[in-house]
């Protein structure tokens, strides 16, 4: 179905294209060129510009020799590998109830994973304040045991999985339900238990998807700022993230040591931007082949109905 | 190994797919569930390859009940409609695939894969994936990833029905041959009557979840037990009769029919295959009817005629070898008789 509308929608555009005068297009061009130039890639040069401003020694001083700074970029590269573990295990397991059964609740449950997104993530680390903190629901029990979440590592870890939970369950549900059921069936046949079917049918079948997912997620996972600020306390050296940390060494007037880290977290942008083009390319394709000989499966179910029509021709008394 | 299918009903919701099925395989044999679109034929190949559990009965494979047992350990070969040929794996892989997971040294399994890409005519392209294969090929492959674990019962869906028809026609001759060789008890799924009959040794004609008839070729095909099973194998001309004493009436034309030996009268069908009817420019003192030449379509390696019957107004489809064709030297508008060699009459099931 969709190739078709593809078909359809090109020459369309060429037409169009054709009848639109020189002045319009070079207007357009021009308007989009200066709002990307003026809005994404100066700001993005300037903190680069200003990072190193003050010379390769002291961008390298701000980064490793403080040791809150350090701390900090610790922190996140502990957090964001444990956010997106969860968010795969999560996906996956979510992606394949979705797409392999039908149960009652199955389309509220679609919706729901898609909440994390629209929930403010100052309201989301608030949330998790209002029941794992000193006066919250589990609180006091928690205190009992000694049990530290708000203001610690594993509120952080909760906070983060809980922002990013859509990412990969978001890509794979489409993917699975493209893909369909049919290797995964002629593996149990073949004798294959479920591991070995889920190892080597189904993962191989949705990795550039998946793939695709964590790096998403991932970037999400190191850029959080709002949900970490609040579940966080942002005690430096402690529970401080680097986006945390940017915004405290801004706040202290230490201007290099705050574009340094904003440097990392960009560059870090930049490399998640490269990769998300690369995969999305690849799990765009693999989607696509998924659909097509599904596609070719059903017109040919159309094309068997019509032979056995014409096959049972028949004199009606 | 032989396969008895014992009372077997299955439920898809408030759909019934199965309705007390019993179906008996002897080993060995290449059998065929015939039958239209939504008739349960698949539903009962899933259930006794043990990819669907049937609510009701049981299926027994040679003297073991097997109902309970799940796919993997009923070693079963179940070929796909659509192939579902793991397209990340090569042809290679995709055969040794049934030998990996039952852990298979790599020596035979190389040995293995090499002996049925041998023997499916594909050695050379055990580096493809299945992409890059046609049709036939991919459908090839999938019947060699079936063989691999060498299984004891072969299971088809549909093998042959997304093939173009002359890849179809060398698909089935050589799956007649295959099964020569292999003697591996068969089962296969299709609603195309032409690939049952010469492909099978048994067919079981089904429809709406029940058997409606099971034997030979021959025997389906010439004793048809009821009104669906001669409807659904091949073209036939159906007319409206009535039955009564062992006698039926149809047009000026009484036919014996001992089946239905009641008093009363009963409305029947009166069903004629198109090349079991003659056709002839004069009486000829037998019972017949006048009739019109409306079209003639003498390709082929039959003559396809289209009458139009005189008093009942009827279209007669007529088929006749090009010889006998081109001897009556039929046009269109021609007055001709008409006279049935065979005729079947089945009473109306409403009409009782």
């Amino acid at each position: 179905m969709k190739p078709e509308s593809i078909r359809l929608a090109a020459p369309a555009r060429l037409q169009r294209r054709s009848e639109d005068p020189w002045f319009v297009k070079w207007t357009l061009i021009l308007l989009a060129v200066t709002v990307m130039g003026l809005l994404v890639i100066v700001p993005v040069a300037n903190v680069f510009y200003h990072a190193l401003a003050g010379g390769l020694g002291t961008y390298w001083r701000s980064l490793v020799l403080d040791s809150d700074t350090r701390h900090s970029i610790l922190l996140t590269l502990t957090v964001a590998p444990i956010a997106v573990a969860a968010n795969v295990i999560f996906g996956v397991a979510a992606a394949w109830a979705i797409a392999r059964f039908r149960f009652p609740g199955r389309t509220i449950l679609t919706t729901l994973i898609d909440l994390p997104f629209s929930v403010s993530p100052v309201v989301v680390g608030l949330m998790f304040i209002l029941i794992f903190g000193l006066q919250g629901t589990l609180g006091p029990w928690l205190r009992e045991h000694g049990i530290k979440i708000v203001f610690a590592l594993p509120g952080l870890i909760l906070v983060t999985c809980f922002v990013t939970l859509p990412f990969v369950a978001r890509e794979l549900i489409p993917l699975m339900e493209a893909v369909g059921a049919d290797e995964e069936i002629a593996a149990l046949s073949l004798g294959a238990n479920g591991w070995q079917m889920f190892w080597r049918i189904t993962l191989p079948n949705i990795k550039w998807g998946m793939l695709y997912g964590v790096i998403l997620c991932n970037a999400r996972a190191m850029g959080e700022f709002g949900a970490v600020y609040v579940i966080s306390g942002h005690i430096a050296g402690q529970t401080d993230t680097m986006p945390l940390r940017v915004e405290k060494l801004f706040q202290e007037y230490n201007l290099p040591g705050s574009f340094a880290v904003a440097s990392v977290l960009t560059l870090l942008a930049l490399v998640t931007l490269v990769v998300k083009l690369f995969l999305e390319r690849q799990s765009r394709r693999q989607r696509e082949e998924a659909t097509e000989s599904t596609d070719l499966a059903e017109t040919s179910n159309r094309i068997d109905s019509t032979t056995y029509c014409q096959t049972t021709l028949e004199k009606q008394p | 190994m032989s396969i008895t299918v014992k009372n077997v009903s299955k439920h898809f919701g408030s759909y019934r797919a199965l309705d007390n099925v019993s179906v008996e395989i002897p080993s060995g044999s290449l059998l065929a569930l015939l039958g239209p679109s939504g008739s349960g034929k698949t539903t009962l190949l899933r259930i006794i390859a043990g990819l669907e559990e049937p609510d009701e009965g049981a299926i027994h494979y040679q003297d073991e009940d097997a109902t309970r047992r799940s796919a993997r350990d009923r070693n079963v070969g179940f070929v796909f409609q659509h192939y579902a040929l793991f397209r990340h794996m090569t042809v290679f892989e995709n055969i040794a695939f049934g030998l990996r997971v039952r852990r298979w040294s790599r020596a035979k399994v190389n040995e293995r894969v090499a002996e049925l890409l041998n023997l499916i005519q594909l050695g050379g392209l055990e580096k493809r994936h299945p992409s890059q294969l046609s049709g036939g090929q991919r459908q090839r492959v999938a019947l060699a990833r079936a063989l691999a674990p060498q299984p004891k019962v072969l299971l088809l869906d549909e093998p042959f029905g997304a093939l173009d028809a002359k890849v179809r026609q060398e698909l089935r001759h050589w799956l007649r041959r295959l099964h020569g060789d292999l003697h591996v008890t068969s089962i296969f799924v299709t609603h195309d009557q032409d690939e049952a009959f010469e492909v099978a040794d048994k067919v079981v004609v089904m429809q709406a979840g029940r058997v409606e008839q099971a034997g030979g070729p021959m025997e389906v095909f010439e004793h048809p037990a009821n009104a669906f099973v001669m409807r659904f194998l091949g073209n036939v001309n159906a007319f409206k009769a009535r039955v009564q004493r062992g006698r039926a009436f149809w047009a000026n034309m009484e036919l014996e029919c001992p089946d239905y030996p009641q008093d009363h009268d009963r409305p029947a069908t009166v069903f004629i295959r198109p090349h079991e009817l003659e056709i002839s420019h004069s009486r000829n003192g037998v019972p017949s009817l006048e009739a019109r030449v409306v079209h003639i379509s003498p390709a082929g390696s039959v003559a396809k005629v289209q009458l139009l019957t005189t008093n009942l107004g009827d279209v007669l489809n007529v088929d006749l070898s090009p010889s006998t064709c081109s001897d009556l030297d039929l046009k269109t508008g021609d007055k001709v008789y008409v006279f049935p060699r065979k005729v079947r009459v089945f009473a109306s099931d409403n009409g009782i």
